[in-house]
């Protein structure tokens, strides 16, 4: 089903506001992996504002959709639609990367409300994913599994044995998303390993692909709604996204992956406006 | 006198026992899994396969993977044993069991088996000196080594109950018994099999407990009693045993599979130094080296792991 207007301007919003707080969460310690958590930002709000099942006063519900974070260092993206909707306060946005902080870099599922696996050795994610998707269909739950890579993070090898284990398993629970962004930690993908056509490539591997604007709440809706059949198969949905979005000075740069930031340009880009838990 | 060496009994084949418990559990909960990577036929687990057909997977060869699905069975609330051997295990999938499994506080019991020489004719590139070493430095992971069919037995079960990760250090092939199968065991408990006030041997492992009965004898001939400790946890170690053997005899042998850099040597050199005990300590196992093909006799004599060797280190250290 297509999203109506007033569906579609509530996720944008949300979208909106996921960035802004993930910018200001990360200026606030001064630095942070800054591309790949501002080019999910309206994928992590569609996810969370429309897609997955959860309960943020039961954060290890039972019958909850899981979401493996697999690139976990876009742990603020996930961490500000964590807090927005409730999952912990939003006050914990103050504490990014503090000794102590319940909101490390790379995701933690032993410290933030929410947050169901220890990501951040890439490449990992996907085979995490197939486990909760068999031991998922073993139990006969109807949950789904979500897992986030990046198209840097494809490089690791562990992701193709996962790539040829789903569709040889049936694992049509499972959905993978990438990252394209185009961009990993030492310049643009092409440059660095290229990829060549990764939409051949899971189609080959057996999935079920689509491809889609990962900025625009549409074409993201239109990619998930595909990914739902029970067909036996896979799904990868390729987002073509931006590193950095949102961000001008960082935009599409090779050094944007991690970089410093201060609380005054997050202002400038925002006209001022600070969000209410920021200290 | 038969000697000590008449505690080891018929052998017995550890794959038949370990896929027996396996299958028992398995009957009796629906949490327990069993991953495998190309090794089923080696493991011995093909009528838990057929058995029990969805909680059976052969992940192809691809380790890695096959940490990854454990974890996540894990976050489904499932209790994975995934078996490979020791080596894929420790060197192949080190990263993913560290993280996946242990950091993420999750239960994968991950099973590698042919301990050390026990590789035999898949030579030195199948030869896990180094589990033992890699393993012990995962915070918290609880390590066994069971020594026989019935101990290997009564663990999986224990590992079973235990909410945790873990390494089994399993040896799959036809062992001596030692242990009837009722009897009790505990993780972090030794078992003593002989009791002697001049020198103790501890032991890890099968073959190497087979070698210090023998080797206990060998200095029984020469007036001298030995204590035989079969260690059989590695992590958390007996760290009471430890300290009541070195009051007590003063000598400590440690005898294992693996390499002593990293191995149950320098867990007891260090509760030696850390208790400040006055205790002589002599190290029977693999002294730094690759490992390299050849028969378990050849080996168990290349790498000085013999019942003579032990009984040569512990004359020389109560000189």
């Amino acid at each position: 089903m297509s999203l109506t207007a007033e569906e579609k301007k509530t996720l944008v919003s949300f979208a909106d506001k996921i960035r802004m707080y993930s910018l200001y969460c990360m200026a606030r310690p001064g630095q942070g992996h800054v591309g790949g958590a501002l080019s999910i930002s309206e994928i992590v709000a569609y996810l969370y504002g429309r897609e997955m099942r959860y309960n943020p006063k039961d954060p290890k519900w039972k019958d909850r959709d899981i979401l493996i974070m697999s690139k976990g260092h876009a742990g603020p993206a996930l961490y500000s639609a964590l807090a927005i909707k409730g999952f912990f306060p939003e006050s914990w946005l103050n504490t990014l990367n503090k000794g102590g902080t319940d909101l490390p870099s790379h995701c933690d599922r032993n410290h933030t409300p929410g947050i169901d696996m220890c990501t951040g050795s890439l490449g990992q994610g996907l085979s995490i994913a197939c486990g909760v998707a068999i031991g998922a269909r073993l139990s006969g739950s109807e949950k789904r599994v979500y897992c986030m890579i990046g198209d840097g993070e494809t490089d690791e090898g562990q992701n193709w044995e996962a790539a040829l284990f789903a569709p040889a398993h049936g694992l049509d629970n499972l959905i993978g998303m990438t990252d394209v962004n185009r961009l990993q930690l030492d310049g643009f993908v092409k440059d660095v390993l290229d990829l060549g056509d990764l939409e051949a490539k899971w189609r080959a591997f057996g999935w079920d692909v689509v491809r889609a604007n990962g900025h625009d709440m549409d074409a993201i809706s239109g990619a998930f709604e595909s990914s739902h059949e029970k067909n036996g198969r896979p799904k990868m949905i390729l987002f073509d996204t931006v590193k950095a979005k949102g961000m001008p000075r960082l935009e599409n740069q090779g050094n944007c992956h991690h970089a410093t930031l201060t609380i005054d340009e997050v202002k400038e880009i925002y006209n001022g406006e600070v969000p209410a838990w920021l200290d | 006198m038969a000697g000590l060496k008449s505690l080891l009994g018929e052998n017995v084949e550890i794959r038949k026992v370990f896929c027996e418990k396996m299958c028992e559990i398995a009957r009796r909960d629906g949490r327990l899994m069993y991953l495998d990577a190309d090794l089923v036929g080696s493991s011995g687990m093909k009528p838990f396969l057929k058995e029990f057909p969805d909680r059976g997977i052969d992940v192809g060869i691809a380790e890695a993977n096959m940490v990854g699905i454990s974890a996540g069975l894990c976050l489904e609330g499932y209790i994975p044993f995934a078996h490979t051997f020791g080596i894929f295990a420790s060197r192949r999938v080190f990263d993913q069991f560290f993280l996946a499994a242990n950091y993420a506080k999750l239960n994968v019991k991950l099973v590698g088996s042919d301990p050390g020489v026990a590789a035999t004719y898949n030579g030195g590139t199948h030869m896990p000196f180094e589990d033992v070493g890699l393993m012990r430095m995962i915070p918290g992971l609880v390590i066994v080594e069971p020594s026989d069919a019935a101990s290997t037995a009564a663990f999986v079960d224990l590992l079973f109950e235990y909410y945790g990760s873990a390494y089994l250090r399993l040896h799959r092939k036809a062992r001596p018994a030692v242990y009837s199968r009722d009897e009790k065991f505990e993780i972090g408990r030794s078992k003593t099999l002989a009791d002697g006030g001049d020198v103790t041997l501890i032991s890890l492992g099968s073959i190497m407990l087979e070698e210090s009965l023998k080797a206990a004898d060998i200095l029984a001939s020469d007036g001298i009693k030995a204590t035989v400790i079969d260690a059989l946890t590695v992590k958390p170690f007996d760290r009471e045993m430890v300290i009541r053997e070195a009051k007590k005899t003063g000598h400590i042998v440690t005898c294992e599979n693996c390499n002593v850099v990293g191995g149950i040597a320098a867990e007891v050199a260090s509760i030696i130094t850390d208790e400040a005990l006055p205790c002589r300590l002599g190290k029977i196992g693999v002294q730094d080296r690759f490992g390299q093909v050849g028969s378990l006799d050849y080996l168990i004599e290349d790498y000085e792991l013999s019942a003579r060797h032990i009984a040569d280190k512990a004359l020389e250290i109560l000189k």
